[in-house]
C-alpha cells in the first residue's frame, strides 16, 4: 500500500472479566474518506471506537497515527492529537449557549493581563470564531450564536456537534450514532454536513445501524463481527441485504473464512 | 452482488422520493411567536431579572402600606439584617449550581467563628492570624464535603447532612459549650468586630459588612460568567457526563467548588462576628434553610447548571423585606414564615415552566 493510513490499528485485543469485546481486531482509516463501521449488537464495535478516540485502553495491540505508534490514556490524549470525537449523547451542556458549547474544556483566555491574570475569557473571539464555523457547514440559520443549546432541535445540536468536531479536529473525526435521535429530515441534513466535512478534507469514521445511511454516504465500510474485522467492502460492489448478512453470520465474503 | 439488488432499489427509491421533500430542515426559526414565547426567552436568558422585579414591587407595595418603608434608613436595615445569609447564599448557589446542596454551611460558619474568637480572645494569637485560621478552616471543612461528593460518589445531600451533624459536634466539644462574650472580644480583639462598623449617608446606615457583601458577589458574578472555571461550573451541574466527554476535569472542579464555599463561610464568620458582636456556638442554627431560600428565590434552579449570583442577594433581599414589611404592617412572625415559604414554592414553579420551555 503506497499511502499511509491516518488512523490504523493493528491486533487490538479487550477483555472484560470473561468477555472478549475485541479479539485481535484491525482497522484502517485512508485520507480523507468516510469509513462506516457497521456489526450487531456485541460485535465490539463500540470497544473498537472507544479504543481509537481513547475511551478505552487495549489490553493488546498498537494504534498509529500517520503511521507512528500512539497510546491513548484518555480522550483527552486523543483530542490532542486532532481525534475529535461526536458521541451519540452529543456532550453538550443544555444550558450553555452555542459558542461556550463549542468552546467547553478549550476555552480561549483574553489577550495581555486580563487573561492571565484575571483568567477573563475571549467571548467575542470564541463567538466570532463559532459563527464562522457554522457558517463554513451551512448552519448559519442560526441567528443568534449566544442562544443556549437547549433551544435547538434535535438535528440542530447534532450540527453544533459536528461542526466542533470539524472545527477542532484537525485528524479525525468520529461520528458516533449521528443519525440515531433524528427524524427523516433532519437525519438528510447531517448526512450533507458529514460530507461537507469530508469535503474540507477531514476523514471520517461513522459509526451507524441505518444502512441506508451508511450505503449513501460511506467510501469503505468495515463490518465487524465478533470482535474483529471480518472484512471491508465498497457500497458499489455489495447490497445492503449483503452487508447485513456478512454482518449477522448469514453468508461470507468470498475470500474470507469465519473466525472459529 | 450488483448494486441494482431489489431491496437497494426500493431503499434508493425511497430516498430519492425523500430528496423531493422539503431540503431545509435544519433552519434555526426563532419561537418567539407570541408575547409569552417572547417573555419565558427573555427572563431565561436574564435569571436576575425576576428577583430584581420581585424585590422592587415589594418595597413599593410595602411602601404603599406604611411609607416608612421607602426610606433608605428600613432599606439600609434590611441590608444590614441579610448580611450573613446574604454571605452563605453565595456559597449555597456555588454549590446548588453544581446540582449540588450544602447543608452544613451554618456549622461551618460557626465553627470557623468559634475558632477565630476563641484563638484571638482567649490564646493571645493576633487577631490577623486567627482570622486567617479561621477562613482556612473553612475551607478544609468545604474540602472534606468536596471530596467525600466526588471521591466517594455520595449525594452532596447525604454528604453534608452528615457532615452538620459532625461540625456540629465538633463546635460543641471545641468551646465546651460557652458563648465568646462581647465584653471579652472588645476587649482583646476588637478586629473581629469590624465588619459591624460602618457609616451613615442620608439616613442610611450601612455596614461594611454589607459592602463587602455586594463586592463579593460582583466578584464571583465575574469569576462565574467570564472565566472557564464559571463555564466549567454551569457544564457541570447542567450535565455531568456531558462535562466530562468535554474534557472538564469533573472532580477537581467539585472540589475546588465545594473548598471555595467553605472559604466564603470561614469569612463570613468575620462578618458574623462583627454584625451580632459575640460569638455563641448556637447561633445562625437557621442560616442553611434561609441561604438555599434566598438562592431559589434569587432564581437559581436547584437542578443546577443555570442561576444568578447576583439573583441570590437579591433573594436574600427579598425575604429581609418581607419579614421588615410584615413586621412594619404588624403582622404577627408565623405569617411572614408562611410569606417565605410561599415565595419559595413560587420560584421554584417558575423555575419549572422555564425548563419546560427548552424542551
Amino acid at each position: 500500500m503506497t499511502v499511509t493510513p491516518i488512523l490504523q490499528a493493528k491486533g487490538l485485543m479487550k477483555r472484560y472479566g470473561t468477555v472478549v469485546a475485541m479479539n485481535g481486531c484491525d482497522f484502517e482509516l485512508m485520507p480523507g474518506e468516510i469509513i462506516a463501521v457497521i456489526g450487531d449488537n456485541g460485535a465490539g464495535k463500540s470497544t473498537l471506537i472507544k479504543a481509537l478516540s481513547g475511551a478505552v485502553i487495549p489490553d493488546h495491540g498498537e494504534i498509529l497515527l500517520d503511521g507512528k505508534p500512539v497510546h491513548f490514556r484518555s480522550p483527552d490524549d486523543a483530542r490532542a492529537l486532532g481525534i475529535e470525537t461526536v458521541y451519540q449523547n452529543l456532550a453538550m451542556s443544555p444550558a450553555l449557549s452555542i459558542a461556550d458549547n463549542m468552546f467547553l474544556g478549550r476555552e480561549w483566555r483574553a489577550p495581555g493581563i486580563m487573561g492571565s491574570v484575571l483568567r477573563k475569557l475571549d467571548h467575542a473571539r470564541m463567538q466570532k470564531f463559532a459563527r464562522e464555523k457554522l457558517n463554513e457547514l451551512g448552519l448559519m440559520t442560526i441567528q443568534d450564536i449566544t442562544q443556549p443549546v437547549e433551544t435547538l432541535s434535535g438535528g440542530q445540536r447534532q450540527g453544533v456537534a459536528v461542526a466542533r468536531a470539524a472545527a477542532f479536529g484537525s485528524k479525525v473525526v468520529i461520528l458516533d450514532e449521528p443519525t440515531a435521535a433524528l427524524g427523516v429530515k433532519e437525519s438528510r441534513r447531517v448526512l450533507e454536513l458529514i460530507r461537507d466535512v469530508r469535503a474540507r478534507g477531514i476523514p471520517i469514521i461513522l459509526i451507524s445501524h441505518n444502512m441506508p445511511h451508511v450505503f449513501e454516504v460511506a467510501d469503505r465500510i468495515h463490518i465487524h463481527r465478533l470482535g474483529r474485522r471480518l472484512c471491508v467492502i465498497r457500497p458499489q460492489d455489495y447490497s445492503m441485504s449483503d452487508a447485513v448478512a456478512f454482518m449477522t453470520g448469514a453468508k461470507l465474503p468470498e475470500g474470507v473464512t469465519e473466525p472459529a | 452482488m450488483a448494486s441494482e439488488d431489489a431491496p437497494t432499489k426500493t431503499i434508493s427509491d425511497y430516498e430519492a422520493a425523500l430528496n423531493k421533500a422539503d431540503s431545509a430542515v435544519a433552519t434555526f426559526e426563532k419561537d418567539d411567536k407570541t408575547l409569552v414565547h417572547k417573555l419565558r426567552n427573555f427572563l431565561r436568558r436574564n435569571p436576575t431579572m425576576i428577583p430584581a422585579l420581585v424585590l422592587i414591587l415589594s418595597i413599593l407595595i410595602f411602601g404603599l402600606i406604611q411609607p416608612r418603608f421607602l426610606g433608605m434608613g428600613a432599606l439600609s436595615t434590611v441590608l444590614k439584617q441579610v448580611t450573613v445569609t446574604g454571605f452563605i447564599a453565595l456559597a449555597q448557589t456555588l454549590i446548588i449550581l453544581t446540582a449540588g446542596i450544602d447543608l452544613s454551611v451554618g456549622a461551618i460558619l460557626v465553627v470557623s467563628s468559634l475558632v477565630m474568637a476563641n484563638l484571638a480572645v482567649f490564646s493571645g494569637v493576633p487577631v490577623v492570624v486567627a482570622i486567617a485560621i479561621g477562613i482556612a478552616l473553612g475551607g478544609v471543612m468545604g474540602a472534606v464535603n468536596g471530596l467525600l461528593v466526588t471521591l466517594m460518589r455520595l449525594p452532596p445531600f447525604i454528604v453534608t447532612l452528615g457532615t452538620l451533624s459532625i461540625f456540629e459536634a465538633l463546635k460543641l466539644w471545641y468551646s465546651r459549650s460557652e458563648s465568646v462574650r462581647n465584653v471579652d472580644i472588645e476587649a482583646n480583639a476588637p478586629g473581629l468586630l469590624i465588619f459591624g462598623q460602618g457609616f451613615n449617608i442620608s439616613g442610611a446606615s450601612i455596614s461594611y459588612g454589607g459592602i463587602t457583601l455586594i463586592l463579593l458577589a460582583a466578584l464571583l458574578w465575574y469569576v462565574l460568567n467570564h472565566t472557564a472555571w464559571g463555564r466549567h461550573v454551569h457544564a457541570i451541574g447542567d450535565d455531568p457526563d456531558a462535562a466530562l466527554l468535554s474534557g472538564i476535569n469533573v472532580n477537581r472542579t467539585l472540589v475546588s467548588v465545594y473548598t471555595v464555599a467553605g472559604l466564603i463561610c470561614g469569612f463570613a464568620a468575620w462578618i458574623a462576628i462583627g454584625r451580632v458582636g459575640s460569638v455563641s456556638p448556637i447561633a445562625f442554627s437557621d442560616v442553611n434553610l434561609a441561604s438555599i431560600t434566598a438562592v431559589v428565590i434569587g432564581g437559581t434552579s436547584l437542578f443546577g447548571g443555570r442561576g444568578s449570583i447576583i439573583g441570590s442577594v437579591l433573594g436574600a433581599m427579598i425575604v429581609g423585606v418581607f419579614i421588615t414589611g410584615l413586621s412594619l404592617a404588624g403582622v404577627d412572625d408565623y405569617w411572614q414564615k408562611f410569606a417565605a415559604g410561599c415565595l419559595v414554592i413560587i420560584a421554584v414553579s417558575l423555575d419549572q415552566w422555564l425548563r419546560r420551555a427548552s424542551q
